[in-house]
């Protein structure tokens, strides 16, 4: 064991020593491999980082959304359902919601006023005439707490509101276009009817009570719909997980290209490099011992490679917000999120990255390898 | 389900290993026909020098089929979200009847391509190669278990279809249920923890046997079967018995959970020695035949013993640790529960 | 004791353009003496060399060395006894460029994986017995070609070889240098190694510290010609 220890330290010296007399040849595939790597490891991150923020948002949010349904089309909840509801076992806590989408024709944007839930964690229901605001909103109309913000209400008059805070940036991605404001406020600015409500919500302690929850709902209240949260938290998963997917594949190429780019690179070796092999299995070393070279080689390459690309990628996805793919990502909404997502690292992404890229690499360079390593061992003397 | 880039990469690994496997055999096949060692024509040179190129091919396809098989449990517990019921690892195995089958192929594959790179190792120690046809047809044995996962886990990933409604290990591994898995579950602790326990004893002991008596060219085999029902038997009391002690649960038999953080990542300590150990005794019975060959004599003597005593050693901490994982719960069974 | 019975090796057999390098040679080498082979070029002479190294394999015939069978060992346990016994001075030196002096004579130990200080120590023994001791850290590629010369017979010392090869070792030295080496040919000799050359020069082989003299002729040995 020890033996075989201090031969692949020997191995890894020459190998590095080798990388090191010809920088050249191999700066030039390492920087592609690095490329490679941080392109896709943003992708991955970015998308990663999105999924969790979702999650965390939806985390907060409750089990089940019950929604009335006219025509197949969403329409106001009454009042009087939650009554009609009555007690169903499992479910802790049910009441209305008020919340809509007003456009602002002087930013041309959308935003979304949401009366507090009641219980909510951060501002409770704000006081007649004020409201809180996300940083989108905030930014878009320069305004301040303590500023006035000026909206024409559904009746056509202006209504003024008090900002009397702003909510805070680690949710930016869901809350930029939020606007917080008090029931009777949202009613009057709205004209929306006193008896209605825009949504019910039930919440449901036991995750394995939800669905029969959902089941016993849509018998009491044969014109609503129940959505479950963990419906939402799937779909949201399986679109993420797609699109990411989707981006692979489109880099496919990419990764195809590096491959034959890694393959040529193994394989076109200079007459030097030819010599060297061949001097080496003249003075005693064998077809294994410069495999054994080679793939160290290659290792100490894919590590470099990964760890640079990595590493580079992260500082762009979570301290640069992404900003190669703010472009695509600005055609969502005038209110583009000005979005710091939160740091972490994943186990099954670092492994995933890992296939797509090491791999690759590995495979490709198998053969040429394995030809260079088999050069006769007299052709020094020829 | 086919586009999330963890399946991308799974599949991409097995087609590729598959791919692989195939160029390797194809050399073997050339190999096995035409090989003479007594000819000093350039053509058997160039035969002994694609032995090379077939070893390096197999050790990298082992190499990639290994971490794809942790890529696999780790991927199946991420998707457990996307699944109805299912809150961890088995839910998603269940979710389509491939599911198992693909976790068990990539076990054989593991256990094959381990047993295989130690005869390739042996083989390799002798001047004359007397294994290089016996070797060969093996490999070419192995191609289709490649093939056969490969093509297994694309009809599993193929088939999940995120809105069927699943059993997790919580309502899966529950005794009322049917199936092996339910089977499993339902052993009674006491017994399972028996018989792991006897038949670890019986592997300890075979092993220890066969580390003294390999000197004099016994068959491993006894060893090696002993540590196939070992790991069966450690296995069904993971599942039945220690998995709770972990969890300090009395119903959650998950095979997976134990992998987790929440858990000390106890699990690898359980999986690692146990799989390592089990592949090195089935490598020890699969070498040890070969002892009457006269240029393996030696050869045959020193790899088994030294793989012998790592597989003991592996054994061992496997044992030592569930012990452990099991004096230190919290949750008390004998008694209680059985 | 070096066993050579009916010896051949032909290149690209098989093809049009097949050539017999060595038509059959059988022939017993001495321990502890220093053997020429001489003849024109392409006679055969270093192509046998290699053979006799276990560099490459016969197409037929035997090579034994103190009785065990070389000539059959396919190139993996070839190279294994190879490094071990033989080692090799070549007519171009060979020393690898970018690397010092002190690494070039160490690299043949690398697979052996000795300890590192106790390699370093005998390589550092070795360059201060051929007058090196100087030039251990420096590039090969500013040595002269006597130096280089004694560089790469450090080399093939590195792992106390009983029997050292020569190639064609005089082709890149001036007189003075060329009657330097014999000079240190004969030492190794003296110090109960086995020196087999290669060469055409009459330096060499006209010198008074050669034991023997083999010519070869068309691949085959002068006097069955």
């Amino acid at each position: 064991m020890r033996q075989f220890l201090r031969r692949q330290r020997y191995l890894i010296d020459y190998s590095l020593s080798a990388l090191a007399r010809r920088p050249g040849k191999h700066l030039a595939l390492l920087l592609v491999y690095t490329l490679v790597v941080f392109l896709l490891a943003s992708v991955m991150l970015f998308t990663q980082s999105l999924r969790r923020e979702a999650a965390l948002v939806l985390a907060q949010s409750p089990e089940i959304i019950l929604q009335r349904q006219i025509a197949g089309r969403h329409d106001l909840m009454p009042a009087e359902y939650l009554d009609r509801i009555g007690r169903i076992r499992g479910v802790s806590a049910k009441y209305g919601r008020l919340w809509g989408y007003f456009y602002d024709p002087a930013v041309r944007a959308n935003y979304t006023l949401m009366v507090p839930p009641p219980g909510s964690p951060a501002h409770g229901e704000p006081a007649p005439g004020d409201i809180v605001i996300g940083a989108g909103i905030a930014r878009t109309r320069g305004l301040e707490v303590g500023d006035y913000l000026s909206l024409r209400s559904a009746r056509g008059e202006p209504f003024a509101f008090r900002v009397a805070a702003l909510l805070p940036h680690s949710t930016e991605l869901v809350s930029t276009d939020l606007m917080l404001l008090g029931a009777d406020d949202f009613r009057r600015f709205f004209a929306f009817p006193a008896d209605r409500f825009t949504d019910i919500v039930l919440q449901v302690r036991n995750p394995r009570e939800v669905r029969k929850v959902a089941e016993k709902l849509s018998l009491a209240l044969p014109d609503t719909r129940p959505i479950l949260r963990e419906e939402i938290l799937r779909t949201y998963d399986a679109v993420f997980g797609w699109r990411q997917g989707l981006v692979f594949v489109l880099m496919g190429g990419m990764v195809l290209a590096f491959v034959i780019f890694a393959w040529d690179r193994a394989a076109g070796l200079s007459g030097e490099e030819r010599r060297e092999i061949g001097i080496l299995k003249s003075i005693g070393w064998e077809t294994g011992d410069v495999l054994r070279m080679k793939f160290w080689e290659g290792a100490i390459l894919s590590l470099t490679a990964f760890f640079l690309g990595y590493l580079l990628a992260y500082a762009h996805v979570f301290y640069l917000s992404a900003a190669l793919f703010e472009p695509v990502l600005k055609g969502w909404a005038v209110l583009y999120p000005d979005f710091r997502p939160i740091p972490f690292v994943d186990g099954i992404q670092v492994a995933t990255l890992f296939f797509f890229t090491v791999f690759p690499y590995t495979v490709a360079t198998i053969v040429p390898i394995w030809r260079t390593a088999v050069t006769d061992p007299d052709a020094v003397m020829r | 389900m086919l586009l999330s880039p963890a399946v991308l990469a799974l599949n991409g690994v097995s087609f590729t290993v598959t791919l692989m496997l195939v160029l390797a055999a194809g050399f073997a096949l050339q190999v096995v026909r035409h090989w003479d060692l007594t000819s000093g024509s350039e053509r058997q040179l160039e035969l002994e020098r694609r032995t090379y190129l077939i070893a390096t091919l197999v050790t990298w396809s082992f190499a990639a089929a290994v971490v794809s098989l942790l890529l696999f449990v780790y991927n199946a517990e991420q998707m457990a979200t996307q699944f109805v019921g299912a809150m961890c690892a088995t839910g998603v195995l269940n979710a389509h009847p491939l599911g198992w089958p693909t976790l068990f192929l990539k076990i054989l594959i593991f256990f094959a391509g381990a047993a295989w790179l130690m005869l390739n190792r042996l083989d390799n120690q002798a001047p004359d190669y007397p294994l290089v046809r016996v070797k060969y047809w093996l490999l070419l044995g192995f191609l289709p278990l490649a093939a056969l996962e490969a093509g297994v886990q694309l009809g599993y990933f193929l088939g999940l279809d995120p809105d069927v409604i699943t059993s997790c290990c919580g309502s899966l591994f529950t005794a009322d249920g049917d199936g092996v898995a339910a089977t499993v579950a339902a052993l009674d602790p006491g017994w399972s923890l028996a018989a792991m326990y006897g038949l670890g004893l019986s592997v300890l002991g075979l092993g220890t046997v066969h580390g003294w008596r390999a000197r004099r060219g016994a068959s491993g085999v006894g060893f090696a079967l002993s540590g196939a029902l070992a790991f069966a038997a450690a296995l069904a009391a993971i599942v039945s018995c220690v998995a709770l002690y972990v969890y300090e649960h009395p119903h959650h038999h998950c095979p997976f959970c134990i992998l987790k953080g929440g858990h000390g990542f106890i699990g690898y300590w359980l999986y690692l020695p146990l799989f390592t150990a089990t592949a090195l005794s089935l490598g020890v019975g699969l070498i040890s035949g070969w002892g009457h060959i006269p240029s393996l004599t030696a050869a045959v003597q020193a790899d088994g013993q030294r793989f012998t005593a790592a597989a003991l050693a592996l054994f061992a901490l496997f044992y030592g640790v569930a012990t452990y994982a099991i004096l230190t719960s919290n949750l008390t069974m004998t008694g209680v529960w059985w | 004791m070096i066993e050579l019975r009916d010896v051949k090796k032909v290149f690209n057999q098989g093809r049009g353009n097949a050539l017999w390098a060595v038509r059959g040679v059988t022939l017993d080498l001495e321990p502890r003496q220093v053997t020429v082979f001489t003849g024109p070029s392409g006679s055969g002479k270093t192509t046998l060399l290699s053979m006799i190294g276990a560099l490459s394999r016969p197409t037929s015939g035997r090579i034994s060395l103190d009785g065990t069978l070389l000539s059959n060992l396919p190139e993996r346990f070839m190279t294994q006894v190879r490094r071990r016994t033989f080692g090799f001075v070549f007519q171009r030196f060979n020393l690898i460029r970018g690397l010092t002096v002190l690494e070039n004579v160490m690299l043949p130990a690398y697979p052996l994986a000795p300890d590192y200080g106790d390699l370093r120590r005998r390589a550092r023994a070795l360059l201060a017995q051929f007058g090196m001791d100087a030039k251990a850290d420096d590039k090969v590629e500013w040595l002269s070609g006597g130096e280089a010369q004694r560089a790469a017979i450090c080399r093939a010392l590195i792992n106390a070889p009983l029997i050292l090869i020569a190639d064609e070792p005089t082709a890149n030295l001036d007189s003075a240098r060329s009657r330097e080496l014999i000079g240190l040919l004969g030492e190794l000799q003296d110090l109960g190694k086995t020196v087999l050359v290669a060469s055409h020069d009459p330096l060499v082989f006209e010198s008074a510290r050669v034991s023997r003299v083999v010519e070869l002729r068309d691949g085959l040995l002068a006097e069955d010609a």
